[in-house]
């Protein structure tokens, strides 16, 4: 896919069709769309429960960071979020 | 349930000598009914399903949904026969939503209308597939033996009014395979975002029908090439799934992931299957939620329990290092084409039989076209031919 990668300052949220939960019964989050489902690591449930459509990626890494007492976060969020959008786990409104 | 989905990729631990505990039943299929206004003659349902028992009643479905989505069932298919036959249907999915599964209806249309779709939408479904038989009106009602076409054009458009992403499914085969192009076509026309080509799995009424229905190589070779350069085309806009015929294989599919992994059916009358198309298969007592709670049945029922693991396996499964990917195919189509469900599929080029699966897809070349013999999927044939 020839999307362009993600940046700082968009607002990536889950696409239509998914749905972000979490599965007590597995201890984890999954990402369930027609017909399939996702069970997520921890990080890729952390950062996918912040793609609401109103933070910015900035302010994801930022709270992210904030949450584990850490720093140095952007690359792989970023990573994340462009790998994610290249699967249309999420969406990025221009 | 064909799809490349991540559901069916996880690569099992190194072979156990004894089956593990199984995992969840993720994906949960409820087969609401054997009730059709289609009559499809590639229909994967029983070919006696006119001679099985009463539905579940609303009671019974609501009680299987809590009982299943407890051991962490979450993917749901409503499906049947037709769904939408069903009056509960809506008060089904409510309760689906409200317990955290995530609602898939499969349905032909037939049934959808404005009311019922906006009804079923503030029920919290999540996602229509809807099936075509063909590109044309013609050839779409002489397939399903109806008068549908119009209707699911119809439907279609609701489904995109409702905000629902377009998912179309068609099942391919000789009678409807040339049209391809065609069909995505008619598909892009449509606005479907998604469209799954499915080769027929002989299975049923399709295994019945087989010999009309099997396309031949040249076929199936031209419509993956016409569906390669329609996707070149279409781009991003629509997603293509070209489901290969497993008949034309050399290796068998991971059938549902291995039988008792993650699949749970339950047909009208309330059978518990590891698959749908598994009631056929003799000598297995299959339980039923009418007496047993799911999670008896998914752990501990000898029927769940008896092509989980290897032990089963015959050689040359046995000793197969590809086991592990693909569990030994169908279990169905074992005993369908070789008449033990506990050999190998045949489809594999290893398996003694794989003769018989060459030789069908070879008559796929041979045979014209003939569409008078194909046995409709009514409840009159079922009864008065399988009966």
């Amino acid at each position: 896919m020839s999307a362009a990668p993600a940046s700082a300052d968009d607002r990536p949220a889950i696409a239509r069709g998914f749905r972000l939960q979490w599965e007590p019964a597995q201890n984890t989050h999954v990402l369930l769309y027609p017909e399939g489902l996702i069970k997520l690591n921890g990080s890729a449930g952390e950062i996918l429960k912040r793609c609401s459509g109103t933070a910015t990626i900035a302010e994801i890494t930022a709270d992210l960071e904030r949450a584990f007492a850490t720093s140095g976060l952007s690359g792989d969020v970023l990573r994340f979020i462009s790998m994610a959008v290249e699967k249309r786990w999420i969406v990025i409104p221009r | 349930m064909d799809r490349d989905s991540p559901m069916t990729a996880p690569a099992p631990a190194p072979a156990p000598a004894v089956a593990p505990k199984p995992g969840p039943p993720l994906w949960l299929l409820l087969e609401l009914t054997y009730r059709c206004p289609l009559h499809c003659a590639f229909c994967y349902n029983p070919t006696d399903f006119s001679s099985i028992g009463p539905e579940l009643d609303t009671a019974d479905w609501i009680r299987v949904l809590r009982e299943a989505r407890a051991l962490g069932a979450v993917q749901l298919g409503l499906s049947g026969g037709e769904p939408l036959v069903r009056a509960d249907l809506t008060q089904i999915v409510v309760e689906a939503h409200t317990l955290g599964f995530y609602t898939n209806l499969i349905t032909s249309g037939v049934g959808l209308d404005e009311p019922r779709i906006a009804e079923l939408k503030a029920a919290g479904l999540d996602h229509i597939q809807l099936s075509f038989q063909d590109s044309t009106r013609q050839m779409n009602d002489f397939l399903s033996s109806t008068r549908t076409f119009d209707l699911k054009s119809k439907v279609a458009g609701l489904i995109k009014k409702h905000d629902y992403p377009m998912v179309l499914n068609v099942v391919l085969h000789r009678l409807n395979i040339d049209h391809v192009g065609e069909i995505l076509a008619m598909a892009e026309r449509l606005g479907a975002e998604y469209v799954e080509l499915a080769n027929t799995q002989y299975y049923g009424w399709a295994f019945h029908n087989r010999a009309q229905l099997m396309p031949s190589r040249a076929q199936v070779e031209r419509a993956e090439e016409t569906t390669r350069r329609f996707r070149e085309t279409v781009g991003q806009r629509m997603k293509i799934y070209f489901v290969v015929p497993d008949y034309f294989e050399d290796r068998p599919k991971a059938c549902m992931n291995g039988m008792g992994s993650i699949f749970l059916t339950i047909a009208p009358d309330g059978m518990a299957l590891p698959c749908h198309a598994a009631r056929m298969l003799p000598g297995i007592e299959f339980p039923n939620v009418r007496n047993m709670d799911v999670g008896r049945i998914w752990f501990e029922s000898s029927g769940f329990n008896l092509y989980r693991g290897d032990a089963w396996m015959k050689e040359p499964c046995r000793s197969c290092p590809e086991k592990k990917r693909d569990f030994g195919g169908c279990r169905c189509q074992a005993y369908l084409v070789t008449g033990d469900a506990a050999n190998a599929d045949p489809v594999c080029a290893l398996s003694p039989y794989h003769g018989l699966v060459t030789g069908a897809a070879a008559a796929g070349a041979a045979v014209p076209a003939a569409p008078s013999p194909l046995v409709f999927r009514t409840p009159r044939n079922s009864s008065t031919i399988f009966g």
